[in-house]
């Protein structure tokens, strides 16, 4: 009798463990990768395009693919200063890995910011702030990093470094 | 061509001292937009691989060759501070410089040089009058009176002195066509009411205002009126002492001079009694630790040692607009508005922003369902530059409940081929984006 509770629970505890490990299976999986591997895939799939416009109606097409942000979430808080258009950017921690979730008015924006969650999403903090992003540079779209008014990508970075760098503090609390 | 324009150091001297005009050359001969091109260095650079078209005029002006070379022959030749210096460089400077007051005095028509007071730009230019008038003037319950369709540069000035000295700001309505409620402005005016400050050409729409109109009202009701000349100076023939404006502003860097040099106009007599905006150098005639008194006009606004290569090199400028002639620009420059306006509207899905009757050769719109800052960065690959957004514009962008506009802008070297371009880009970025 107190074997077979035992075993009950055992047989309990291990269903336990298998949902977790295949939660943490599922998650692997999507991020078996590393940020700088992710980065050079990117790179690759450029090397393809020979002219701009191919690259920003990828680009383009990026955006258009992102799943919306809901409603609720595009308030104030969350929207990501120093953009000539509107960017809303939300992060959660799942077990120590930080998956983002964005949104912008502005297609090439999305496009944009569909790229840095497909490098960033699911990495921990650490990995995060020690992301290098030299993708950016490599398919050409420095442009967009210049630290001008009409263009948010270098506040949409900061703002996920920002992100990774809170949830690392609170870690350490 | 060439020759007309450069206007050596030598030769500027040689003006300042003979005092003789330079007359123009060249003007009212027939426009030859390919001759005032190469007028352009920057024109010739590609962008992106494609040949530049420069549509962001009403940001700020390229500049011609004169323009630089002055700046250049400056630093080569008499770099000195000015006013203090007994030595031949700083005579020189001074008289280069004080060449440009000459200069820009003539181009607004104001009646004496001491009106004439050298700033960084317009919002320098409003920043002064708010800080000094305004705080002289301006008391608890007092009413300021601007429009819906200034620049945050002719609002936010003016928030700060209402929020300091507890005035209100009042607001003159636009309507659809991007034109002043002209009816609903002499309401407005009550006897709290102290100046008024108007923007004369919109840099978001392209509207001119009525200036005159509301400076002949404002003065029944004894209100001052400042007019912001941003956009209007390097367009317009303006003659302040016949609009009779009180103030009037306007930056070099519009009007195809050098950044960072603007002029304040002011009637005299209400220069005069205004308290200096900044203490410092130059602002003075006796210091001692009880007690400064202040230098005369228009010195007394002009602390600390100013931006001389700027300004000296902004009478290039003005004297290159006037040898071109303003007429003969504008007429071009209508042409192009004209022309990009009908060709753009042609366009499914474009509505244009701001269809006053009068505008100067700004052109804004919006495509629907596209955002501005898609349209211009795709513009920008087709080395196509337009300014997109709210145009430090945003109560207006408000008004027309639009997240920003398209705006290309039209100066002298633009082409009817550089509005079949963008004409042409626009429509490409609308298949890319929709």
């Amino acid at each position: 009798m107190v074997e077979l509770i035992g075993c009950r629970e055992h047989t309990n505890l291990f269903k336990i463990l298998i949902n977790v490990s295949l939660r943490r299976a599922a998650s692997e999986m999507e991020i078996t990768q590393t940020i700088q591997e992710t980065e050079e895939e990117i790179v690759d799939e450029f090397s393809l395009f020979d002219n701009w416009e191919d690259k920003y109606e990828y680009i383009i097409d990026l955006g258009k693919k992102l799943q919306p942000l809901e409603a609720r979430f595009k308030v104030d808080e969350n929207k990501i200063k120093g953009c000539q258009s509107q960017v809303w950017l939300i992060a959660d921690e799942v077990d120590g890995r930080i998956f983002f979730k964005a949104d912008s008015d502005a297609v090439i924006v999305r496009g944009l910011v569909s790229m840095l969650i497909r490098v960033l999403s699911g990495h921990t903090p650490d990995e995060i702030l020690n992301a290098k992003l030299d993708f950016i540079n490599k398919i050409g779209m420095t442009t967009h990093l210049a630290q001008t008014r009409s263009n948010g990508l270098l506040s949409m970075v900061k703002q996920m470094k920002n992100y990774a760098l809170a949830y690392k503090a609170k870690a350490q609390l | 061509m060439v020759s007309c324009f450069t206007i050596h150091h030598s030769q500027l001297t040689t003006m300042i001292t003979t005092g003789t005009d330079i007359k123009p050359q060249i003007a009212k001969q027939s426009f030859d937009v390919t001759a005032i091109r190469n007028e352009f260095p920057v024109l010739e650079r590609k962008v992106k691989g494609k040949d530049l078209v420069y549509f962001d005029n009403a940001a700020t002006a390229q500049k011609p060759k004169v323009v630089i070379d002055a700046l250049v022959d400056y630093y080569h030749q008499y770099n000195a501070n000015i006013h203090r210096g007994i030595h031949s460089l700083a005579e020189e400077a001074t008289a280069a410089f004080e060449a440009t007051r000459d200069t820009a005095r003539e181009f607004i028509n104001a009646r004496y040089r001491e009106e004439i007071i050298f700033t960084r730009g317009v919002t320098e230019g409003i920043n002064l009058v708010a800080a000094t008038w305004g705080r002289q003037n301006i008391k608890e319950n007092d009413e300021i009176i601007i429009s819906g369709m200034e620049h945050h540069s002719n609002i936010v000035p003016w928030q700060m002195l209402c929020l300091e000295k507890k005035a209100k700001l009042k607001i003159i309505s636009v309507d659809e066509n991007g034109e002043l409620v002209m009816g609903a402005f002499e309401k407005l005016i009550s006897p709290k009411t102290k100046i008024v400050s108007i923007v004369h050409a919109s840099n978001s729409l392209g509207t001119i205002n009525p200036v005159k109109e509301i400076i002949e009202i404002a003065h029944q009701h004894n209100v001052v009126v400042l007019v912001d000349g941003a956009q209007s100076a390097v367009h317009l023939d303006i003659d302040v002492q016949d609009m009779d404006c009180d103030f009037f502003v306007l930056s070099s860097h519009k009007i195809y001079g050098p950044t960072g040099v603007g002029v304040l106009y002011g009637k005299r007599e209400l220069l005069e009694v205004m308290p200096p905006y900044m203490g410092g150098g130059e602002m003075i005639r006796e210091v001692t630790f009880d007690h400064t008194t202040y230098n005369e006009l228009p010195y007394k606004f002009e602390a600390g040692t100013p931006n001389i290569a700027d300004t000296v090199a902004f009478k290039a400028a003005l004297d290159f607009v006037n040898e071109v002639g303003k007429d003969n620009i504008r007429a071009h420059e209508e042409i192009l508005t004209k022309y990009a306006m009908d060709q753009l509207s042609k366009i499914d899905g474009v509505r244009l922003i701001g269809t006053a009757k009068h505008k100067t050769s700004v052109v804004s719109f919006i495509v629907e369902g596209v955002h501005p800052q898609d349209l211009g960065i795709i513009l920008d690959n087709y080395g196509i530059a337009v300014r997109t957004g709210h145009h430090c514009c945003q109560p207006l962008m408000n008004r027309f409940e639009i997240p920003g506009t398209v705006r290309a802008s039209f100066a002298m070297y633009n082409t009817k081929d550089e509005v079949d371009e963008l004409v042409k880009g626009v429509e490409k970025a609308i298949k890319m984006l929709k």
